[in-house]
């Protein structure tokens, strides 16, 4: 599933258009990507398409922690996923859909002058 | 076909557990099953003869599933009598001169009511207390008798036993008086002692039934036309009466046996072993009608140990040997509402015994346990107005009870009562003989979790329900050793449930989620807590689920006020007050849904949805929406969702009360009501229910005299029909009653719990929700109605003031680099002249496939 992409740099918004726990869709050459600003300030980007109901709606679910570890859940089918590494914390008992890993791609972001800067670096 | 015949002689609650012991253990089919009744109904449920008048009819009262007696191998013959048994044919002649054969005959011809021969005991008027129709009898002359004499009927009850209580009761629900006339020193000779007699007679001439006891009755005089009309006693005394009711004792009818020359015990009652056979091995003996040896040949006039028996003898016939042990006299009644309790040794016969006993005359409460002369080990006890401690005492006879015993009589909470571990073969569930060991093994070894399921397969607590608290406790210990989680805590944020978080916010004032977590929880919070403390402050302050750091933790429905479907677009509610629309109304939503391409249904709850809408076109559909008057119709939110109605009497032939307006104004007053799980209404113009009103959380139904208001009621995965709360209430009536409920389910129900299991599991049930509400019997109703003001006056509707503020809007945009810009995975195809979301094969065809995207 891995092929190599050209790393690329995109920003999307500015850091002060984050809300803090409600995340935003962004669309970085044709990807929807899902980037969530925590209340501690971090900000976190991962993929956008939920695979166990192959809808892009992560950025629309509710930010969290599963101990120390901050999480996104999918407002779908309620499957609780790290947004350190994109791991799949919660099955609810579900199998993801065909074609799809459990767990989340998660993508470098960073924060540059006020913009919020997704790296694109071919992990998936 | 079987290849055996079994025949029943009695058609009672025993005879009715024996055939359903046998039929669910006869796996084979070996036996058919013959019952021979005499009275005209199916077997009913006679220890709930009192409860007639509550109930529609003697239908109500039916043991069991009518399933049993429309199964083949059973057959059952009401207004039948049986006359006599031939032994040597194995034969039992019917009345009508029918002989049928037996290969094994069961005797559950139970025990007749037996009064004293004085004189004037025929009389009109004199009944006895026992079957069905004796009640029925009773009620009618009640009524004739009252439309004559124009004051309150007169009613006297001979007998303060078990049955004599019940007997005032009936009659204090026919609109009697009662006065009970007991010959002993005492009420409930059998069950309580002297002190507690007196305990129990103070409790029930509280209630309006006199009693008077060690007075023997002489003679019932009649009246000028004949009929009873004064009571004569033994200390010359008189009582004018207009009803008398025997309830002076019952006796075995064992005169079938008897005949047939099978041994009858000295106070009657057939002679039968340790395993309900009689001499003549061919024929068994269950129930009052049987006088076993472990009873010491006594007949015993209890539902339980019949229950025992009737199994012990269905398993032996399949060929499992099993031994009745003797009854357990143990016995917890409700009479005229006052708890009367007594097990073991209650009377303190054992040599040595120590007595600990509480009285208090304010509560008019009596309780005493009997020890063993150390006071270590628990021999019996008593309870008069209060037995709450039944239950966990009961099953711990002849154990060690940990700690001061007095803990179990004080006023609870005035001494901590320690924690009971009841042995594996404590019985727990004495109607079916269920142990506590028995319990354990299906919650360890079978792996049931759940208190409902506990029930089916146990049949613990599945009769009379007086052991389900002691059930669940079993449950929760035994998942507790297991190390399954049965806290009440919220998740791993909160300890608290629901409940107790809504108090604690409440108490603290707190009102930002970030604040709620520092000061009561741990860590972030999550999916679970977020929406749950959204709803509650909600609930609380009735702000916009969107204010302040709300949007963040509602779940996303809440978040967008739309709700989320599949491929993560949203369907359209607008809210459509009782279901009435204008044409120029339905228009819009019509050019709205063709505008925007949104597939159009209509709702189970007579409202129209559109679905398909993006995220981003949200604001733009409600803009044309609010425009044209309409608001949100919370299709979303854990709050009202719909008011349903019929059209009621503006228009139909047949309704009573203008139930669309009713249903208009129960909307607009509960509109945007956040509670811990949706809330369902149903409105009714009459006793038809086209509106299905008692499927819903709370329903309202019309009546010639203004509005029954149902409560509880549940559609979905386990269906409950609501109960009633208020009856032939005025309107104002009705929206307080409905006003205090919500609020109160609202306070007190845990996450996502439904108004029906709520209402179950509320301590005391309905009835306990009746007096907070109507009683006011926790002093909170001007709390709860100040609530209801509160929401009332801060209502708004949540879509308008979206629209009106434009940082919020700012959240219903597809991509933050992109605004406008649709999902570009979105794909439909066309059916029936309308879009739906593309299958997995379809999209493939129109966009490719899924996957590829994410994969570079």
């Amino acid at each position: 599933m891995t092929t190599l992409a050209p790393a690329s740099a995109v920003a999307v918004c500015a850091y002060d258009d984050l809300t803090p726990d409600l995340g935003v869709a962004a669309l970085v050459e044709g990807i929807q990507v899902a980037v969530f600003r925590l209340d501690d300030g971090s900000v976190h980007a991962v993929q956008n398409l939920d695979p166990f109901s192959d809808a892009h709606v992560m950025s629309r679910g509710i930010t969290g922690s599963r101990g120390e570890v901050p999480t996104i859940a999918s407002p779908i089918y309620k499957q609780v996923f790290s947004l350190l590494t994109g791991q799949c914390l919660v099955t609810m008992d579900k199998a993801p859909q065909a074609g799809h890993a459990a767990d989340l791609a998660v993508y470098p972001v960073s924060v540059d002058n006020g913009q919020v800067i997704i790296h694109l670096v071919g992990t998936a | 076909m079987g290849t055996e015949k079994i025949v029943v002689v009695g058609a009672g609650m025993v005879a009715q557990r024996f055939v359903q012991s046998l039929r669910t253990s006869d796996a084979e089919g070996r036996f058919d099953v013959e019952v021979i009744g005499e009275e005209a109904y199916a077997p009913y449920d006679r220890v709930a003869l009192t409860s007639f008048f509550s109930k529609a009819g003697p239908e109500d009262l039916l043991l069991g599933d009518q399933a049993l007696w429309d199964d083949p191998a059973v057959t059952l013959r009401r207004d039948t009598r049986a006359v006599a048994i031939d032994r040597d044919a194995a034969t039992v002649t019917l009345a009508d001169g029918e002989a049928l054969a037996y290969d094994h005959l069961v005797m559950a011809t139970g025990s007749s009511a037996w009064a004293p021969p004085l004189p004037g005991i025929d009389l009109p008027g004199v009944f006895m207390y026992r079957t069905l129709d004796d009640v029925a009898r009773m009620r009618d002359w009640v009524r004739s008798r009252q439309a004559i004499v124009g004051r309150p009927v007169r009613g006297a009850v001979i007998g303060g036993g078990l049955l004599g209580l019940e007997a005032a009761g009936a009659l204090q629900s026919m609109g009697a008086t009662a006065t009970v006339v007991e010959f002993a020193d005492r009420l409930m000779a059998l069950q309580v002692d002297k002190s507690g007699g007196e305990a129990l007679k103070g409790l029930i001439e509280r209630l309006g039934v006199k009693v008077r006891t060690s007075l023997a009755t002489t003679e019932v005089v009649a009246d000028a036309e004949g009929r009873a009309g004064t009571l004569r006693f033994s200390d010359g005394s008189e009582q004018l009466v207009d009803i008398v009711v025997f309830a002076t004792g019952i006796r075995p009818r064992d005169e079938l046996g008897r005949e047939a020359g099978l041994a009858v015990a000295e106070r009657g009652g057939i002679v039968v072993d340790d395993a309900c056979r009689t001499a003549d091995p061919r024929i068994s003996a269950i129930g009052e009608c049987a006088a076993a040896a472990a009873d010491g040949h006594v007949s015993i006039g209890l539902i339980a140990p019949g229950n025992t028996m009737a199994d012990v003898t269905a398993h032996r016939l399949l060929g499992r040997e099993e031994a009745y042990l003797g009854a357990d006299t143990a016995t917890k009644l409700k009479l005229l509402g006052v708890d009367v309790a007594s097990f073991g040794d209650a009377f303190a016969a054992t040599p040595g015994a120590l007595e600990v006993v509480y009285s208090d005359p304010f509560s008019g409460s009596y309780k005493k346990l009997v020890m063993t002369d150390d006071a270590s080990t628990l021999l019996g006890g008593m309870f008069v107005g209060d037995a709450s401690a039944f239950a966990q005492l009961r099953p711990m006879v002849g154990a060690a009870l940990p700690g001061d015993p007095s803990s179990w009589i004080l006023p609870e909470g005035a001494a901590a009562r320690p924690e009971l571990e009841l042995p594996d073969e404590a019985t727990v569930c004495s109607c079916n003989n269920v142990t506590a060991g028995s319990i354990r093994h299906a919650v360890n070894e079978d792996g049931v979790h759940d208190l409902g399921e506990l029930k089916s397969c146990t049949t613990a607590g599945t009769a009379c329900g007086s052991c389900l608290p002691l059930v669940k406790k079993i449950l929760t210990t035994e998942l507790g050793k297991a190390g399954i989680e049965v806290s009440q805590a919220l998740c791993e944020h909160f300890e608290m449930s629901r409940t107790q978080l809504f108090s604690a916010i409440q108490v603290a004032g707190l009102t930002t989620f970030s604040d709620i977590i520092e000061r009561f929880g741990t860590g972030h919070g999550c999916d679970i807590c977020k929406p749950t403390v959204g709803s509650i402050l909600a609930s609380i302050y009735n702000g916009h689920v969107l204010a302040e750091d709300r949007a963040a933790l509602q779940d996303t429905n809440d978040r967008v006020m739309a709700n989320m479907q599949k491929d993560g677009t949203y369907s359209v509610v607008p809210r459509i007050p009782g279901g009435e629309i204008t044409p120029d109304k339905l228009m819009v939503i019509a050019e709205v849904a063709k505008d925007f391409g949104l597939y159009t249904k209509i709702t189970g709850g007579q409202r129209i949805d559109l679905f398909g809408a993006r995220l981003e076109q949200l604001p733009h559909i409600w803009q044309r929406l609010v425009d044209a008057g309409m608001e949100s119709g919370h299709a979303y939110g854990k709050s009202l969702r719909t008011v349903k109605s019929c059209v009621g009497s503006t228009w139909c032939r047949y309704g009573v009360q203008d139930s669309v307006g009713m249903a208009i104004r129960l909307e607009e007053r509960y509109r945007g009501l956040r509670s811990p799980h949706k809330i369902k209404v149903g409105v009714s113009g009459c006793a038809r229910e086209c509106a299905e009103a008692r499927g819903k959380d709370v329903g309202v139904i019309a009546t010639e005299k203004g509005w029954n208001v149902y409560v509880g009621g549940n559609g979905g995965f386990s269906p409950v029909h609501a109960q009633l709360l208020v009856e032939d209430a005025d309107e104002d009536t009705v929206i307080r009653a409905i006003d205090r409920y919500l609020m109160l389910y609202i306070r007190t129900a845990d996450r996502l719990q439904r108004t029906a299991p709520w209402q179950a599991e509320y301590e005391g049930g309905l009835d306990a929700i009746r007096e907070v509400i109507l009683e006011d019997s926790l002093g909170i109703c001007a709390d709860l109605d100040a609530h209801m003001l509160h929401h009332l006056d801060t209502y708004e509707d949540e879509w308008k003031a979206v629209l009106d503020d434009p940082e919020r809007l700012k959240q219903f945009t597809s991509f933050v680099n992109a605004p406008e810009t649709a999902d570009p995975s979105l794909a439909y195809v066309e059916e029936r002249g309308q879009r739906r979301p593309a299958t997995p094969a379809e999209r493939v065809a129109l966009v490719g496939s899924a996957s590829l995207e994410e994969t570079r």
